[in-house]
Formats: structure tokens, sequence, C-alpha cells
């Protein structure tokens, strides 16, 4: 019985230390709901010969792990903490790989009528002054982050129980944005792929404020000696490569194209 | 190792305040068949309880020829209402035997051989909480007697039984007396008493009233108040 | 209601075609669990008896305790777990995180509670009726512990199950310790939160009903095995 349980044991430890054939990467959920992981891991793991297990969190908790050193790389979309994150030491660099936009979503009926909004500052004016109902992220993401943003930069007032912060990912934000059928701010990926859009429809898209830049930092080995340094740096090779730009430009949802790669060599 | 005389001296035991027997004194020796009567209440329980050690007594002191622990292994008690564990009869008769180390199958042999003296060998892969009153009774006999104890303690044993079980139950323990085991047993039934006793404790609130031969008790008992009990007289 | 009829039959396809992941997933979600239940019995049985027969000065105060952590959060519990293990934490060295072991490691914290509370109770109950009889026989207090244990093992099945049934039920801690990753560390609840999260409510509503289903084929196994609710037995 002992021995049972001894062997029971040491096979639960040996079987989860990690496998030295394995990239950790934290990535958004926004650019893990696109899919686009599903074509890339495969086309990764038969060209460079490893396998990349994806940790799914929103960009505050992705930077984190970066920074406790639990992953062995990062792809966000959020430039200011980015850079934050390695003027700190925990990033090496950021290699830009592919952008895509952010739009606006709402009910059909479009109460604040953004349709005909003249542009992203425009469409949240719009919006406050009608006070019609407004989900945000609310969780310190790259999208919540930008949402922020663009608000100040309208110069509305975001005050008053229009405006609700779900504090969650993007998928669980839709959810909530189709359950009370209000506005809600999104990638476009994510839109795009989600299951639930009820009554929802894309409203406003185009401004060149809208885009959203994603980037790949590898971990600081220098920080965290153990993380996989070399493979992150071939992997940031591959990332960057013709292939990838031919897979990330060819990827698209329902015959909508997503991703611009823009990754540029150095 | 002998563990006999049982000495107890100024002995007294308390509950909430409340004194429930003492002070006694007694010497208890190898050999007899004690029966311990006297009017509910009377303390006859707490005294049995305070002979096994399963009662702390709240002073004096109850001492054995050897330490109370190494005593006990001598010993053996019989309660009032039958305490089953839950399980098979044979594996309850085994567990006194498993206990003192044992194996499993040499245990359940014993086990089995013993049942057969007390009538339950039909009755072995039965779940002993099933069993009737009487069955349950000598099972727990069987389970006491399985280790040969030199000291039986009962606790009005019969008191919720039939003739018949009660009859069987008499004949086992006169055996076991005969065979060497001591035995001290309180009953309220005077038909019993006078059936089995060789000499006799009388309790009175508390106390040890009289203390003598079964013979000299019944026919010329010292006290009134165990002349009225045993004339069936209401005792308070 | 249509979208959920069609959810129910994704579901339902996958499990006649012997979909290799959902099969990959399944597997993944009983062996984490049934090893958190073995690790957490072997810790709360124990500890119930010892609570029930032992006397010690700070007794009361432990089983309070114990039952108060009954109700931890067991996102609390994930996050604990998360700070232990993860690098810049204490055990970051066994490089645990991201893990089934992380996993059943919180797993395990949140049941031994529950299953020592209940197997403290019942053993209690027990001890009350046995106390006279075990004292009486002179057994050691390792051996009254036994035979409460052996004589008790209907009830502790009990808390075994119940240990068991929050456990397959657990999302929020084995996210955060286990991260969700696909053929890693995913597991039917964490597969369920994911496909809410996506939006896909109808599958996400068949995985659920996969994950009742084999929650009751356990308890009805276990209860065949254990030969309990059987006429001559209890």
């Amino acid at each position: 019985m002992r021995r049972l349980l001894g062997t029971l044991l040491a096979t639960l430890l040996i079987a989860s230390a990690s496998s030295a054939e394995t990239l950790r990467m934290a990535v958004t959920t926004s650019f893990y709901n696109s899919g686009l992981s599903e074509i890339l891991l495969p086309e990764i793991k038969s060209d460079l010969g490893f396998d990349i297990q994806l940790i799914v969190v929103g960009t505050g908790q992705a930077l984190r792990l970066g920074e406790a050193g639990d992953v062995d790389a990062i792809l966000v979309h959020s430039r200011a903490a980015e850079d934050q994150f390695i003027s700190a030491g925990y990033g090496t660099h950021r290699r830009e790989i592919m952008y895509n936009d952010f739009v606006f979503i709402g009910p059909s009926g479009d109460p604040a009528g953004i349709r005909q909004a003249s542009s992203a500052a425009d469409a949240l004016r719009a919006i406050a002054n009608a006070t019609a109902p407004f989900i945000s992220r609310g969780d310190d993401s790259g999208t919540h982050i930008k949402e922020q943003n663009l608000w100040s930069q309208s110069g509305a007032t975001v005050e008053g129980n229009w405006y609700r912060a779900a504090g969650a990912g993007m998928g669980t934000t839709l959810n909530v944005a189709s359950g009370m059928n209000a506005y809600v701010f999104s990638d476009r990926a994510s839109w795009l792929n989600f299951g639930n859009k009820g009554t929802l429809e894309l409203l406003y898209a185009g401004d060149p404020s809208l885009f959203n830049q994603y980037a790949y930092i590898p971990v600081n080995p220098a920080r965290w000696p153990h993380v996989q340094g070399d493979m992150a740096l071939t992997l940031e090779g591959w990332l960057a490569s013709e292939k990838a730009a031919a897979l990330i430009n060819g990827y698209t949802i329902n015959g909508e194209h997503l991703f611009t790669f823009n990754a540029t060599q150095p | 190792m002998v563990i006999f005389p049982l000495r107890m001296h100024g002995v007294t035991a308390h509950f909430r305040k409340k004194r429930l027997v003492g002070p006694i004194d007694i010497t208890i020796e190898t050999e007899g068949f004690t029966i311990v009567m006297g009017p509910n209440g009377a303390g006859k329980t707490t005294l049995l309880r305070l002979m096994h050690g399963l009662q702390r007594c709240s002073g004096g002191g109850v001492e054995w020829a050897v330490p109370q622990a190494k005593a006990r292994e001598k010993q053996a008690y019989v309660f009032q209402s039958p305490i089953m564990m839950r399980r098979k009869v044979i594996d309850s008769i085994a567990y006194p035997l498993r206990l003192r180390g044992l194996g499993v199958s040499a245990a359940r042999a014993k086990a089995q051989e013993c049942a057969g003296r007390f009538g339950l060998e039909n009755l072995l892969d039965s779940w002993a909480p099933m069993l009737s009153g009487g069955e349950k009774q000598k099972l727990s006999l069987a389970r006491a007697l399985v280790i040969k104890p030199d000291i039986l303690f009962l606790d009005e044993p019969c008191a919720n039984l039939d003739g018949r079980s009660t009859r069987e139950i008499e004949e086992i323990l006169l055996d076991a007396q005969a065979s060497g085991t001591r035995i001290i047993m309180s009953t309220h039934d005077i038909g019993q008493a006078r059936r089995l006793a060789q000499d006799v404790i009388f309790m009175y609130d508390g106390k040890i009233h009289e203390q003598t031969t079964a013979d000299i008790f019944f026919t010329a008992p010292a006290t009134k108040e165990a002349q009225a009990f045993i004339n069936g007289d209401i005792v308070e | 209601m249509n979208s959920m009829h069609q959810g129910f039959w994704d579901a339902w396809e996958l499990i006649i075609t012997f979909d290799r992941d959902l099969y990959e997933i399944v597997f993944l979600s009983l062996k984490v669990t049934v090893s958190a239940v073995i690790l957490a019995s072997l810790i709360a049985l124990p500890l119930g008896a010892f609570l029930a027969v032992f006397r010690f000065k700070f007794r009361r105060y432990v089983i309070a305790v114990l039952n108060a952590l009954m109700g931890l959060p067991p996102v609390v519990v994930g996050l604990f777990v998360y700070m232990l293990l993860s690098r810049a934490g204490p055990l970051g060295g066994f490089g645990l995180l991201f893990s089934p072991s992380a996993m059943i490691i919180a797993q395990v914290i949140i049941i031994v509670p529950l299953i020592a509370s209940i197997s403290h109770q019942a053993i209690r109950d027990l001890w009350s009726e046995y106390h006279d009889l075990l004292i009486s026989m002179n057994a050691t207090r390792f051996q009254r512990a036994k035979a409460l244990l052996w004589d008790g093992k209907r009830a502790l099945l009990t808390a075994i199950l119940a240990g068991f049934g929050r456990a397959i039920g657990e999302v929020g801690a084995i996210m955060i310790v286990g991260g969700n990753i696909e053929h890693a560390t995913r597991v039917l609840t964490t597969a369920i939160a994911l496909e809410t999260g996506k939006g896909n409510f109808a599958f996400a509503m068949g995985l659920g009903l996969v994950l009742i289903t084999l929650a009751i084929l356990i308890n009805l196994l276990i209860h065949i095995v254990g030969k309990t609710e059987r006429a001559s037995t209890w």
C-alpha cells in the first residue's frame, strides 16, 4: 500500500515537471479568442520542434507572470505597460509582430447613433451624451487601457450608471454587453469569433486611433536564469518570418481578414 | 501475573458535586460469584465501573495487585445495554484477540470455536447490531470470555431479556465461574440472586450496606433496608 | 432554444465518436480530482479520527477553525498556491506551476477541511457509542482510532464522496494554478469556463452535462463496489 502511494506521488511529480521541449507563453485573451494560435501552434511545432503552452490571461496578469518568471515570453498589446516592463528589466526587448483594430459594438437599434460617427472620439461623446449603457473590460488589459485613453482624448465625462466595468476578459465582457444590450469596446478578432452576439452589431470602426499593435517580449534570462531564453529567441525569429507573415495575413474569420503582419527585420 | 486482590479504600465518586457512591472500603479476592444488589440509584453500576476503571474516583484509591492498565488486560465487562460493534458476529468476538496481537485468521478461528459454546455458531456471519436482545448479550459474553479473563463484571445483563435467554446466560456464567473466572454481577432480580450468588454485596444510598455470604443474607439480613428489599418492598 | 439543442448535440457527438480532445480533458479531470481526493483523504481521515478521540487543550478551537476552513473560497486558495509555486515564490524551484500537480495541490487544500469535518463528526458519534467498550477492552489510542475508522467506513465514504463532488466541480483555483493550458491543464470545468467566455453557451452546457454524468457514474461505481445500500448491512 505504501509503495503504491509512493509510486503515485513520484509519477505525479515527474509527470508535471516542465519538459525541456516546451515554451510557456502568456498571451492575452483578445489574441487567443481570435483563433489565430490554433493555426500557428502546429506550424511552430513542425518547424521548430517544440510545443508552446499558452496561458491565456489579461494583459495585467500576463505582465505579472513575466515579472515572476513563471513564463518564458509574453505576447501583449499595451505599449506603455510593455515599455515599463522592459525598462524595469523583466523583458529584454519588444518585437512588433502584427496589428489588428478595435471596434465599437452596440445594439442594432443604436440609440446613441454612433454608426454615423466621424471618429472614435466622436462615437464616445455620442454614447456619453445619450447615457447609453456601456460595458468596459475594467481589468487593466490592453483593451481596457486603450479604451480609457480614448475616453480621455474624447473629453467626455465618464460618470454615471450607464458606464459599467465588467472586470473580465473579452469574451465575458461581450457576454455581459449582449445580455444588457449595451455598447462595448472590443478587438475585432474576439468579436468575429464570439458565439453569443444576440442583437449586437459592429457599429463603428476604421479610425486610425483604433489601431492595436501586438508585441512579443522574451522574459529576461538575466533576471530569471531558468527561462528558456534560446527557445524564446527562436520563436521570435519564427514569428517575424515570411512564413508567419503569410499565415497571419491569410487568416480570416468568415472571409474577414483580421490581423496585419508588420514585423520588421532588425 | 495475578491481579488480585482488588482493594478499594475510602473510595468516593461524584457527578457534578452530587455524591454517587462512597466512601467504599472493600477487598475482592480470587474466588467466588458475587452479586451486587440494591434499589435503583443505590450505586451498583457506579461501583462496578469504579472497580473496572471505567470511572475515576473523586476520593480514595482503587488498587489491584498490579498497575491498573495491566490489570485491565485480565478483566472483562458486560454492559446492561449491549454495546455492539458495527461488524459481523465472528469479527466482534475476534476483536479482543486482535487487540492482543492475534492475526485475522487465527483470531477468527478462535472466535468460531468460542461461539459454539454460546449458541452463536449459526449467527457468525450476521451483522451484530441486527441481533435480538438475547443474542446480543450472549455475544457480549462470548466477546468477554474469549480472552479468558480472571474477573468478569456484569451490570444487570439480563434486565431486558426473556426467561429463556436469562437461563442460558446464567448457565454460561456458572460454567465460567467453575472454570476459574471471578464474577461480580449486579442485579435487581432477587430470584436470580438466589440462584447464582455465593456472596452478596447489598448497596444502599451509595454505600455498601451489607456484605456477607448468600446464605446468611437471604435468611438473616442484618439491616432493615436489606430485609425490606428481600421482601419486595419499595426501599427509599 | 435551437442553439441549445445544437450545443447538446455537439457535445453528444464528441462523446460517441470518442473525440480525442474531449476524452483527454475527461481523463485529466479524473486524474486530478481522484488524486486530490486520495491524498486529501489520507490526511483528513486520520485528522478527523485524531480530533474525535484525543483530548488536548486547544481541541475546540482547532475544530472550529477546521469547520470555518470549509468556507474558504477556492479562488483564494488558488491565489495562495499560485504565490507559493510561482518562480518568484518560496516553492518556485520545483517548477510545479501550471501543471496538474499544482492543480492537485490546490484541490487537496480545498477539500481536506471538508473531509476532515465530516469524518470528525461521524467518528465522534461512533466514539460516543464505542467509548466504554473500547476502554474496557484496554485498546490503545491508536487501536481505538483504527476501530473507529474501520467501523465507521460508511460515513467516511460519504465524507470522501463529498470531497470528490467539491473537487470535480471546482474551477477557480485550478484555473489560476493550472492556467487552463490546452492539452496540459485543461479539465472539464475550466473548459466550460472557456467556452462560456467565448459565448458558446450551448456547448458549455453540453460539457456541463458530461461533467454531471461523470460525477454520477463515479458515485454509483463507488456505491456498488462498497456494497452500500444492501439490506443486510449498514
